[in-house]
């Protein structure tokens, strides 16, 4: 029962999401623990709202129930705020602070640093990061998904280690990128852990 | 993970697969020989994974032209001695259930399945139906896999079964099961090497009328001898382990009957909430097992029955306690212990067991003001047409073409099909105003158009029109309809994710193939005004559609461009924005709405990573803010 771990991962479609929340479980299974999945397909890709909710050890169900997550890790402002009836008191939410503005909506986009400071008045794990630009520096913005999982591996209850998470990382994506995306989950791992 | 590997895996193996995959790799491990699908989420990577392994597993395999077709490959393959399989979303039992219901009656020589991924709560489909419905009305076998491990080993015994019965098998899945992950262990692969010049092996097909041609004199019979069967497999049901009593408590008061992902809820909530509640988990759900039923019932006062979608397994324990004489209450969905609709989840569960069992304390949690603000006051972020698409061009074009006529789109009826074209129902475009099912929209044109003296526009896709446009549109022109079709040519099944469809020049598992010529199809159908055009040159589209719109027959437009997410298309260079020229009309934003395009502090920003430079804002900036990237 100890190593029960709930993340629910969230952002926008296109941004590699499922990919990283693959890569968790992938760690999970090869470290031997029991681990299930849900992913969103289909007429949410088109630029929607996706989500993917994990769940490691002894989980039947592959959907966190309201507050149940003990992680909420957002590829993008907004959606940290979708995925907050995922969340209690002691959830870390993990954040990236670069927007993705919905196009053809009817309401503005709000202030990034203001959602930051009203998640810090009502959590107390909140905890931000300027992931797209961790990416670029790690070589392309697309190893933001990589930045975030090293971000992941970071909170000092989470049930896998970093090396199993880079392992799965490696079976996963194309040895070609690997250095970048290495870089990515340490830069990642250190802005978390300071 | 490698996608070979389930092909390659060798028993033992772990792999943390999609429900999805672990159905490919039941049908490998069965030996099936041949495959046929029309895709549709949720169960479409079914197809994805198939045609890229079919020929390393031995399979033929093909995306048919639709369901039913589909259905009658496996039929005649399964009739022929080989294992045979079909899949499809809910919707696609409808449209193959003509030769599905028969099917029942003539029976199998080879196993036959077919697994059916229904979709709670509707997130990809027009409507929430019940496969378990067709295995009722059929009279067929139905398994209801709650995971990943149990859709492979249920895929694979539902041949066995079905070999054992001669009777085709329903596998039922929901979008739950089909889009979980989780670890599965592989299995005995069966040999279905080839014995011929294909990669498929060949069967024999036996010939019996009396088996086979249901004229009514045999049908009779057949009837009674499907009838036989389920008597039979009733025995089956009652003794099968995937129907089974799982005991979490020895206390006798209360129990839940659960099937499906449903199962998994009631499992996690009793589980971890420590409740005195044993489950009795059905995985074999039709032919009901009634004795087992009754013989979990005798021992408890009060049961709960889990099930998503439709009140199926609740039903069946009324007439089973009825029967029986028990005396047991029932709490489910008639009583209005849980929903009547839509996908549960652990806490619809929860909260429908605590209605009786009270065991849960009210935890709210008290937020600022600020964060319930906010929470109300962030954007929506609907699915939209990507950036690029053909399809917003075509629909920005007609709408032109609507007032340069005079008329207004409001009085102009859009019948809408099933594809990504769908969004246009929303804002700005406005362009979806009914819609039934695949190839309705063809149909609808010709109700509308003798019920109404309005405009009709229909649109439907590439893939939809072979799948079940053809026959509405020699109905149209037969019986002089007249309404505009449009043909949204995107080079491919796109909302599914990309398969292809007999228009292109590729078949299911990547060969050459012969493309079958959507223009030569209405031509032959007798329509006199069939029109290929290019959906990124806006004049001509509202050329186009105006000419259309001032006849009166049934009138094709076929809106040829591919679809931006095809793999391997060269990409145009983003469009540049001068800033100087912008007067700040909006038209970009607010008519086109390409999502690259947004309006950032009052300025217009174009997003160059989604720009996919399909200069169509070029043509509808009338100031020259917008010109062609290099
Ligand atoms: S997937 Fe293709 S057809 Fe569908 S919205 Fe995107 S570009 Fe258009
Ligand atoms: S259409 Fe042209 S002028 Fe109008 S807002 Fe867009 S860029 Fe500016
Ligand atoms: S060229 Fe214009 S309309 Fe086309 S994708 Fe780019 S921004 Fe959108």
């Amino acid at each position: 029962m100890d190593n029960r771990y709930c993340i629910y991962i969230c952002g926008v479609g296109g941004q590699g999401i499922i990919k990283t929340s693959t890569i968790i479980g992938e760690a999970a299974m090869n470290q031997g623990l029991d681990v299930v999945m849900s992913e969103i397909h289909g007429m949410s890709q088109r630029g929607g709202s996706v989500s993917t909710e994990l769940k490691i050890g002894g989980y039947n169900s592959s959907i966190i129930p309201k507050q149940g997550a003990d992680m909420l890790l957002s590829f993008e402002p907004i959606e940290t705020i979708r995925g907050l009836d995922k969340v209690n008191s002691e959830t870390k939410i993990v954040y990236n602070t670069h927007p993705i503005i919905p196009s053809s909506s009817n309401k503005a986009y709000p202030n990034v640093d203001s959602i930051t400071k009203t998640l810090k008045e009502n959590f107390k794990h909140v905890l931000p990061i300027d992931g797209t630009e961790l990416a670029m520096d790690a070589g392309s913005v697309l190893a933001l998904n990589m930045v975030l999982l090293g971000a992941v591996t970071a909170d000092e209850k989470f049930p896998l280690t970093k090396e199993s998470v880079i392992d799965a990382m490696k079976n996963n994506l194309k040895p070609k990128f690997h250095e970048m995306n290495l870089k990515a989950i340490e830069s990642g791992y250190k802005s978390i852990k300071g | 993970m490698n996608l070979k590997e389930l092909v390659t895996g060798v028993p033992g193996e772990k792999q943390f697969l999609l429900g999805n995959e672990a159905a490919v790799r039941g049908v490998i491990e069965a030996g099936v020989s041949i495959a046929a699908t029309y895709p549709g989420t949720p169960s479409s990577e079914i197809g994805n994974v198939l045609s890229v392994l079919a020929k390393d597993a031995n399979i033929y395999f093909e995306f048919s032209t639709n369901e039913k077709v589909a259905m009658e490959v496996a039929a005649c393959a399964a009739a022929s001695g080989l294992r045979s399989f079909t899949f499809m979303k809910h919707v696609g039992m409808n449209v193959a259930s003509d030769s599905f219901m028969t099917t029942a009656y003539t029976g199998v020589n080879g196993g036959m399945v077919i697994l059916s991924a229904d979709d709670p709560s509707l997130f990809s489909s027009q409507n929430e139906q019940d496969t378990r419905n067709f295995a009722k009305l059929a009279n067929v076998p139905i398994l209801e896999p709650s995971n990943c491990q149990e859709v492979k080993d249920m895929v694979k015994y539902a041949f066995d079964l079905s070999e054992q019965f001669n009777i085709p098998v329903i596998v039922r899945t929901t979008t739950r099961v089909s889009h979980m992950r989780g670890v599965v262990e592989f299995g005995e692969v069966k040999d279905n090497s080839s014995n011929g010049d294909n990669h498929w092996k060949r069967g024999h097909f036996n010939k019996d009328p009396s088996k086979y041609v249901p004229v009514p004199a045999f049908a009779g019979s057949m009837h009674v001898r499907l009838w036989d069967k389920i008597h039979k497999i009733e025995e089956i049901t009652n003794k099968s382990e995937l129907n089974t009593e799982i005991k979490l408590t020895e206390n006798k008061k209360y129990g839940v009957i659960a099937s499906s992902s449903a199962y998994n809820y009631a499992h996690d909530v009793i589980k971890f909430n420590e409740l005195d509640v044993n489950i009795l988990k059905l995985g074999f759900s039709y032919p009901f097992p009634q004795n087992k039923v009754a013989e979990f019932l005798s021992d408890i006062d009060e049961v709960f029955i889990v099930e998503e979608v439709d009140p199926i397994i609740e039903r069946d324990t009324l007439a089973c306690i009825g029967a029986n004489g028990l005396n047991v209450q029932v709490h489910g969905k008639l009583d209005g212990t849980f929903p009547l609709y839509h996908e549960f989840n652990s806490d619809v569960v929860g909260d429908g067991l605590n209605k009786i069992l009270n065991f849960k304390e009210e935890t709210g949690i008290d937020y600022s003001s600020n964060l319930e603000k906010l929470s109300e006051d962030i954007p929506s972020r609907a699915p939209v047409l990507c950036a690029g698409c053909p399809h917003r061009a075509m629909y920005y074009g007609i709408n032109i073409a609507i007032e340069e006529l005079g008329m207004k789109a409001s009085d102009v009826i859009f019948a809408s099909d099933i594809g990504c074209y769908t969004l246009g129902i929303n804002p700005p475009y406005n362009a979806a105003d009914y819609l039934l099912s695949m190839g309705s929209s063809v149909g609808d044109g010709c109700g509308f158009s003798v019920s109404t003296d309005q405009k009709v526009a229909s649109f439907i896709g590439d893939s939809t029109f072979f799948h079940s446009g053809i026959s509405p549109l020699i109905n149209a022109v037969h019986n002089k309809h007249n309404f505009v079709l449009t043909v949204l040519d995107n080079r491919i099944t796109a909302m599914t994710g990309g398969q292809p469809n007999p228009g292109i020049p590729v078949d299911g598992m990547g060969d050459e193939a012969p493309e079958v010529s959507i223009r030569k199809l209405a031509l032959a159908c007798g329509c006199d005004y069939v029109r290929v055009i290019n959906p990124f040159n806006l004049d001509q589209v509202v050329k186009t559609y105006k000419e259309a719109f001032e006849r009166n027959d049934t009138a094709v437009i076929i809106s040829k461009a591919p679809c931006t997410l095809i793999k391997g298309l060269t990409k145009k260079p983003p469009v540049n924005f001068i800033e100087g020229n912008c007067n700040k009309c909006d038209k970009c934003v607010s008519e086109l709405a390409c999502p690259a395009i947004s309006k950032i502090d009052g300025k217009i920003t174009i997003d160059k990573s989604q720009c996919d430079g399909c200069n169509v804002c070029i043509q509808v900036c009338k100031y020259g803010a917008l010109e062609a990237g290099r």
